[in-house]
């Protein structure tokens, strides 16, 4: 209940912040020598948050479907992809972080170039990547193909230090109990690997989001929510609250991963939540 | 049957680098069955080093370590010790009973005897109560108590012990030390017990190894026979010479 309290009000504060900054901001936004430091506080920048309900109700097009539907099922096509994409990343990124742990020389070789990976501009990736669309993989996969992309890397790095974490004794004591390299892995660097490993995913999941939304918008595949953003912002002269039903879409996207994180960390980390130390 | 035998042992770290050190030189030591060997010496004299060879946590670099009439590695790979270390090494995310459990786990022993087996070796410590708990609720010392627990688990013929209770405080020692003793006559377990309290050795052990530093090498060998090891023990004549004894030969 207090948590349901805190949620409430927190989304209460941003929705002060935006209507607070509407009603005081100038209207052509705050210019310090040439340089506009506060945004344009017109309707046309920032609609009230009432307009971009009102336009949620309102159809899309003149007699067509209302907004958040279209938004609603954009976002679950772009769900989709992203889940795709995040578990793709997430099994890689876990499979590169055990090898790393296992040779030595796999993670002097290797992790050079999983940094680099991201150093690499996302958009030089996705005409590469949109190429294999209709011949090896279906369009939509080479989308999830970019979230996996940008996911893999949190979970990679968070997870190598993470299944180097545990403390030489409990190293010492798996090999006093003649336990080889993968009953170690699993008995004591998995679980050990667990704290970091989570904090890893929720990267992975933002990051994911933001691959299947840009990895939507630059290979050019339709039905998803970053297509809809697009599509949107260029009635935005003429409609400016459409395209922030289309954002509120990509918010949503990214909420649902985080949930699906915590629900997936909620079991696993029993332990953390007893803090209470009994001293006798 | 001898439970250790440590024969001729040197070891290097680092051979042939320049930050070479000879951690221990030409040390020979002889664990009777059922005998409490103490290794006592200043820090840096390498008595940590020994109880790891023993353990094969680390390989000797001449020389040979038997543990019950086998090879170091062959008697590891067949648990025939068990461990406990300064720091308990518990794994804060199963229980204190799983943590007991952890050996018996690996070892392939059902789940139902497992479970059986970790409580005794709770009640043994007096942590049966806290079965349910995690590490991170228990003190210390109860940390150090289910280490214990957990190296005793699997009845190992030998128990091998890294300055167990070295972060208790005075106390918290002194009943784990009747706990430890009564566990061992009990359970007739060979131990070397390293530590670099004097009182600690001389009134658990049969025999006080005393080592010196740089290269470690065994300096003295003094078998202490206490009356009876409680507290009038504590306050026997011979346990204050042998406490001198073994400061002397501490000084060399």
């Amino acid at each position: 209940m207090r948590r349901f309290l805190a949620v409430l009000a927190g989304l209460l504060a941003a929705a002060l912040v935006w209507e607070g900054y509407k009603a005081v901001g100038n209207p052509e936004g705050t210019v310090v020598f040439g340089v506009r430091v506060l945004p344009r506080a017109d309707d046309l920048s920032m609609p009230h948050l009432w307009t971009i309900a009102e336009r949620l109700g309102a159809p899309e097009l003149t007699g067509g479907r209302p907004v958040w539907q279209v938004v609603l099922e954009a976002c679950l096509f772009t769900l989709g992809i992203t889940a795709v994409g995040f578990v793709a990343g997430a099994v890689v990124g876990l499979v590169l972080a055990v090898a790393m742990q296992r040779f030595r020389i796999v993670e002097r070789g290797l992790l050079p170039y999983v940094i680099l990976s991201q150093t690499v501009p996302l958009v030089a990736l996705a005409p590469l990547i949109a190429g294999w669309g209709g011949t090896i993989m279906p369009a939509w996969a080479t989308v999830s193909v970019i979230a996996a992309y940008l996911a893999f890397f949190p979970v990679a790095v968070g997870m190598l230090r993470g299944l180097q974490s545990p403390a030489s004794a409990g190293v010492e004591l798996m090999r006093s109990y003649a336990a080889g390299w993968w009953r170690t892995l699993v008995k004591l660097r998995f679980p050990a690997a667990l704290p970091y490993l989570f904090p890893a995913l929720r990267l992975a999941g933002a990051a994911a989001v933001v691959g299947a939304v840009v990895g939507e918008i630059s290979t050019g595949t339709r039905g998803g929510i970053g297509r809809l953003i697009i599509e949107y912002s260029r009635e935005a002269t003429s409609d400016p609250a459409k395209v922030y039903t289309a954002m509120l879409g990509a918010a949503l996207l990214g909420l649902l991963v985080a949930a699906a994180v915590t629900l997936l960390e909620v079991p696993l980390m029993r332990h953390r939540r007893h803090v209470e130390v009994v001293t006798l | 049957m001898t439970a250790v035998v440590v024969d001729n042992v040197t070891k290097v770290f680092n051979q042939g680098r320049s930050d070479e050190v000879t951690a221990l030189a030409e040390v020979d030591l002889t664990v009777d069955d059922g005998e409490f060997v103490s290794l006592i010496g200043p820090s840096g004299c390498g008595k940590s080093t020994l109880l790891r060879l023993i353990a094969d946590l680390i390989e000797p670099s001449t020389g040979t370590v038997t543990v019950a009439d086998r090879p170091a590695a062959q008697a590891r790979r067949e648990q025939e010790y068990g461990i406990a270390f300064q720091q308990s090494g518990l794994f804060e995310w199963r229980t204190v009973r799983r943590n007991v459990e952890l050996p018996l786990e690996l070892r392939g022993i059902g789940r139902a005897e497992r479970k059986a087996k970790a409580e005794q070796m709770l009640e043994l410590v007096g942590l049966a109560d806290f079965a349910g708990h995690y590490p991170g609720q228990l003190s210390g010392g109860m940390q150090q108590r289910v280490a214990i627990a957990r190296a005793l688990a699997v009845q190992p013929p030998l128990l091998l012990m890294d300055e167990p209770f070295g972060a208790l405080d005075e106390m918290t020692r002194e009943r784990l030390q009747s706990e430890l003793l009564a566990i061992c006559a009990k359970t007739r377990t060979s131990t070397v017990f390293v530590t670099h309290s004097i009182s600690e050795a001389v009134f658990l052990s049969d025999r006080v190894v005393v080592m010196s530093a740089r290269p470690g090498r065994i300096t003295a060998s003094i078998e202490v026979r206490l009356p009876s090891r409680d507290e009038a023990g504590r306050q026997s004549p011979v346990y204050f010479d042998k406490i001198t004894e073994v400061r002397k030969a501490l000084r060399g």
